[in-house]
């Protein structure tokens, strides 16, 4: 008990949340601004397996950091494309559309890993983002540590939090898009395109699982192997419906969890081998389920959601 | 544009539309090989070839067809009633234990019950596998898609842990694999000097099965009508939630049985390899045979023609295996259009 104590007080123990975090951060806000729309986005996982993959090669090929992030977006955004031209515009399977996204993109990735590297045995390296120590803020102790001692894209994904919330609640493109996930119809008599805005979102939406994913890559390690994502996609849908579909929950329910992870790996070191490690290692599904589980009955989801809008047809 | 249902769907379209999706998958495949350098021709040859060009490949790709047909069906079943299932990659593990289990000493019987006994007890493994999520979405409206998405990864991690533990084979030199299932228990060959075992009948069988209760049985028609419209079945007198209970439990037992087919008949131990995601590509397989459980085996046969040939083929010119997934990944999506366009027309104006 003393040993869980100290844990939570210690500064690494925070510092490892908030960098643990900032994935899930950027996927759940992914996800949850497709599904406001009314576009469940299954294709999750295989976006950030591409994300990952992406922005890793561009950097690995030569370019810098920050345009590798944005390789790694617009990769997203062609994704999220493809996905709307099939939910979107086509009214397909939203459930089947997604995991043929998933089988896809994430093939894809490892296809070009291996045609452009056929010879590397070791994963190749490259130079990741470097944590930035924020002026004074980062000499507050554990504090400091924790929040302003990390990598750019770290502080990136903190950020969106709030300007996600700002953009879906205060503006009258958010409205739109809310709208869109609860009443298209409604939309489309006030003259806005559903088809357009639902597209929209699932691109933006797309682009910031991509960046979640390049995230893996290029700021918490610096190489790209096989099954990196290991189920952090669909741990971010899981997160989502915690939230009920609200950024601000979205970030409570992701550094609950994210903690919780940080936690389980610090316990694993020191329960010694009396807890057989997978254990420990099933944690954060579990949880995601059990999050799932509490939330379920209380979800209020975007009534649309699933739906697929046709122009003309009453539902 | 415009899209406007049919008025009647013509019988032909229904049967070109794989055959469509097949075509334009193998087109946008054509890029990414046209993109490593190799002639797009040649490898779709050398794959063809590597597939079904001698007698052992043969037998290689009907082997690898077996666990993709039970796979198949369990998608295909649990899809007809929109329960969507997508842990049967788990599902297979929890039937591939069980036969573990049960069939490394524990319980001896004569074949002809070993064999029967050990598919019983990985089918209710991969059910029971399916039973949490099932329940959780009938009592407590949990969506199922993630519900199982996460258990493959908890299933996976379980299975690893009795293979470095109770179940680990102490002869093993350390590998992290558990005792071979007894001779009684294993299942027969089916051609002398190939891999290719009794399993592949069994997967037969299993398709029929699967189809006749869908067609001709009460069962059947419930979970077709609550696939459909699940709010009308539930007027007509269907109790929905039972109906979505029983086929999740039937679509569990389809993958648990791939798992112990890949056990007993293939590799005679479990190892925390013998899927290299047959679950996932399963629902490939289901969607490509339209939801169809007779179709399941020539889509699992086409789909592991195009595993076992990319194998092959990247040996013989430099095209990464992954190739195969993404053929298969490009299937799924292709097939969803091409099924639309035989209940829709597309209008230009």
């Amino acid at each position: 008990m003393m040993d869980i104590l100290e844990i939570l007080v210690s500064a690494g123990f925070w510092a490892a949340t908030i960098r643990i975090v900032s994935p899930l951060i950027l996927g759940t806000l992914g996800e949850l601004i497709c599904e406001r729309a009314g576009v469940l986005n299954l294709g999750i996982e295989g976006i950030m397996t591409m994300g990952a993959m992406s922005g890793w090669m561009w950097v690995y090929m030569g370019g810098d950091l920050w345009t590798g992030v944005m390789f790694a977006a617009f990769m997203g955004l062609m994704f999220g494309l493809l996905h709307s031209i099939f939910t979107v515009y086509l009214g397909l399977s939203q459930h089947v559309t997604g995991i043929g996204i998933t089988l896809f993109a994430s093939s894809l990735s490892y296809y070009v890993y291996r045609m452009l590297l056929p010879d590397a045995t070791t994963p190749p390296k490259i130079e990741p983002f470097q944590i930035y120590e924020v002026p004074f803020l980062s000499e507050i102790p554990v504090i400091g540590e924790a929040l302003f001692s990390q990598t750019p894209l770290t502080y990136l994904a903190l950020i969106l939090v709030p300007v996600v919330w700002y953009v879906l609640y205060k503006t009258p493109l958010g409205l739109a898009v809310r709208m869109a996930g609860e009443n298209p119809m409604a939309v489309e008599a006030q003259g806005i395109n559903v088809l357009s805005i639902r597209t929209g979102a699932v691109m933006v939406g797309s682009a910031f699982m991509a960046v979640g994913g390049a995230f893996i890559t290029m700021s918490a390690f610096d190489a790209f192997f096989f099954g990196m994502i290991n189920g952090r996609g669909w741990i971010c849908i899981a997160l989502v419906i915690f939230a009920s579909w609200k950024p601000g929950k979205a970030l409570i329910g992701a550094l609950l969890f994210a903690g919780l992870d940080a936690l389980q790996v610090r316990a694993q070191q020191t329960s010694g081998a009396l807890i057989p490690y997978q254990f420990f290692l099933m944690m954060p599904y579990i949880l995601s389920i059990v999050a799932m589980v509490i939330m379920a009955r209380k979800a209020s989801y975007p009534k649309a959601l699933l739906v697929p809008f046709r122009r003309g047809e009453r539902t | 544009m415009q899209i406007e249902p049919r008025e009647h769907i013509a019988p032909w379209r229904i049967a070109l539309a794989p055959v469509a999706a097949v075509f334009v998958s193998l087109l946008i495949g054509s890029v990414l090989i046209l993109w490593v350098g190799a002639p797009v021709l040649e490898a779709y040859v050398l794959l063809v070839k590597g597939a079904v060009g001698s007698s052992f490949a043969l037998t290689e790709t009907l082997t690898r067809s077996i666990p993709l047909i039970f796979t198949g069906l369990a998608a295909t079943i649990a899809f007809r009633a929109k329960f969507y299932n997508i842990g049967a990659e788990g599902q297979l593990y929890c039937g591939a234990l069980a036969a573990t289990f049960f069939g490394t000493g524990l319980i001896t019987l004569p074949p002809l019950l070993m064999i029967p006994f050990l598919m019983l007890v990985g089918a209710l493994a991969g059910g029971a596998a399916l039973a949490v999520p099932v329940m959780l979405k009938t009592h407590l409206k949990v969506d199922e898609v993630v519900t199982t998405l996460l258990l493959n990864f908890v299933i996976l991690l379980f299975v690893g842990y009795f293979l470095e533990g109770p179940l680990k084979d102490p002869m093993s030199m350390g590998w992290p694999q558990a005792e071979p299932i007894i001779d009684e228990g294993l299942f027969p060959s089916l051609v002398d000097k190939s891999r290719l075992h009794f399993g592949f009948i069994f997967a037969l069988i299993g398709s029929v099965l699967c189809w006749a209760m869908m067609r001709f049985t009460v069962w059947g028609y419930e979970i077709r009508a609550v696939g459909l419209n699940a709010s009308a079945a539930k007027f007509a007198g269907i109790n929905v939630n039972a109906t979505v209970i029983r086929t999740a439990l039937i679509s569990g037992g389809f993958a648990g049985i791939a798992g112990v087919s890949e056990v007993a008949g293939l590799k005679g131990y479990l190892t925390l390899d013998i899927s290299p995601g047959f679950g996932y590509t399963g629902i490939a397989v289901a969607m490509l045979a339209q939801l169809n459980p007779l179709a399941v085996v020539l889509s699992a046969l086409f789909i592991s023609m195009i595993y076992v040939g990319a194998d092959s083929m990247s040996r013989a010119i430099n095209i990464p295996t992954y190739i195969a997934d993404v053929l298969v990944g490009l299937s799924v999506l292709s097939i969803l259009v091409s099924v639309m366009l035989t209940r829709y027309r597309v209008r230009f104006r």
